[in-house]
């Protein structure tokens, strides 16, 4: 049971919050849509392992599983990618350049002023742009408050990887419900 | 602005938690959850931003500003908000910090869950903003003028509209 009586107890993590507290859901959602599925020289995949990884992080259950099936959703892959999200991608092929991202967002899920500029130098010389820099930042950032939120308030969320892949696949090609 | 597409939904955001109307908690009170974390968060200019924006809602009190930030326990506001501080600080250090115990105290002390919601989104959407604002940068100013006549003109108005031309005697290096 959630910290406070939400509305629909059955709906699990932000989404019983989101239905609980339509004002604010919709900027939320908003944000979502566009930093995850907005237009955007990264992919949706790349953004959502970066939405993910960072959640993994927090140690935020939810938001990690339900990222990560979206991730695996963009790249038609199996749930096995949620546990190699997991491990920093021993397994996945992904770019040198993502790699340096995920350095980035790592250093902002700790705190913002954890960012250098060696870092900055390190993914532009592995190709990011300034767009795609700040974008990782501001993803970084974001579940850094989405993964608060929902534990923050003590929200139920299944156990099992097969239970996200339905919503993953939602996330993924449906998306956040922007206005 | 640098990002227009994620500018709206930010702007939006904070509009609707801090500005728009409350059944309960003012405008004041909300400021001072998101300076107090941004504080914690140790972010300059958000928590000199909102510190200014709270006090011209409080009828421009920097007492109280600066007292809630030396220490909350001791500073002239409700037990209520002095709670909701406290729940405030657990989701800075970590959601899964917060306890049912938090927030039972909170609800003794007057708290509605609307209220415990609000503190908890407030205080973690503020660890983003935080982490925004650092993580990439930005420059920021040390002028108090310049954070006053910001503040003031964000109570007043809300944060929908844009920045107003500062007047500002000096040019302040880059932080």
């Amino acid at each position: 049971m959630a910290h406070i009586k939400l509305t629909n107890e059955e709906l699990p993590g932000i989404v019983g919050l989101l239905n609980y507290r339509p004002e604010t859901a919709r900027p939320l959602l908003d944000l979502a849509e566009t930093l995850l599925r907005g237009p955007s020289s990264l992919t949706s995949a790349e953004r959502e392992i970066i939405a993910a990884s960072v959640s993994h992080w927090n140690d935020c259950h939810f938001c990690h599983t339900s990222h990560a099936a979206a991730a695996a959703a963009h790249l038609k892959s199996g749930v096995e990618l949620i546990d190699d999200i997991k491990a920093g991608l021993p397994k996945t092929v992904v770019s040198d350049k993502l790699r340096t991202l995920l350095h980035i967002a790592h250093h902002v899920q700790r705190g913002g002023k954890n960012v250098t500029e060696e870092d900055i130098e390190t993914a532009r010389i592995h190709g990011a742009t300034d767009s795609e820099i700040h974008d990782t930042v501001l993803i970084a950032a974001a579940f850094c408050m989405y993964n608060r939120y929902v534990d923050g308030l003590g929200t139920w969320a299944p156990e099992a990887n097969e239970a996200y892949t339905e919503m993953g696949e939602r996330m993924a090609h449906v998306g956040y419900g922007k206005s | 602005m640098y990002r227009p597409e994620t500018a709206a939904p930010l702007n939006a955001l904070v509009q609707t938690m801090l500005h728009n109307p409350h059944p309960t908690l003012s405008a004041g009170e909300r400021e001072l959850i998101a300076t107090y974390v941004s504080r914690l968060n140790t972010c300059k200019y958000c928590c000199n931003i909102h510190g200014a924006i709270a006090q011209h809602h409080l009828g421009n009190n920097a007492e109280i500003v600066q007292q809630v930030l030396a220490d909350p326990e001791t500073a002239p506001i409700s037990d209520k908000m002095k709670a909701l501080l406290k729940i405030a600080a657990k989701v800075q250090s970590g959601g899964k910090n917060v306890t049912a115990d938090d927030v039972a105290f909170a609800r003794e002390e007057g708290a509605t869950d609307i209220e415990i919601h609000d503190a908890v989104l407030i205080a973690a959407a503020f660890c983003m903003y935080n982490r925004y604002v650092d993580g990439l940068a930005t420059w920021q100013p040390d002028d108090e003028n310049i954070y006053d006549q910001m503040g003031e003109q964000r109570a007043r108005e809300g944060y929908l509209t844009p920045p107003q031309k500062i007047i500002h005697n000096n040019i302040t290096d880059k932080g």
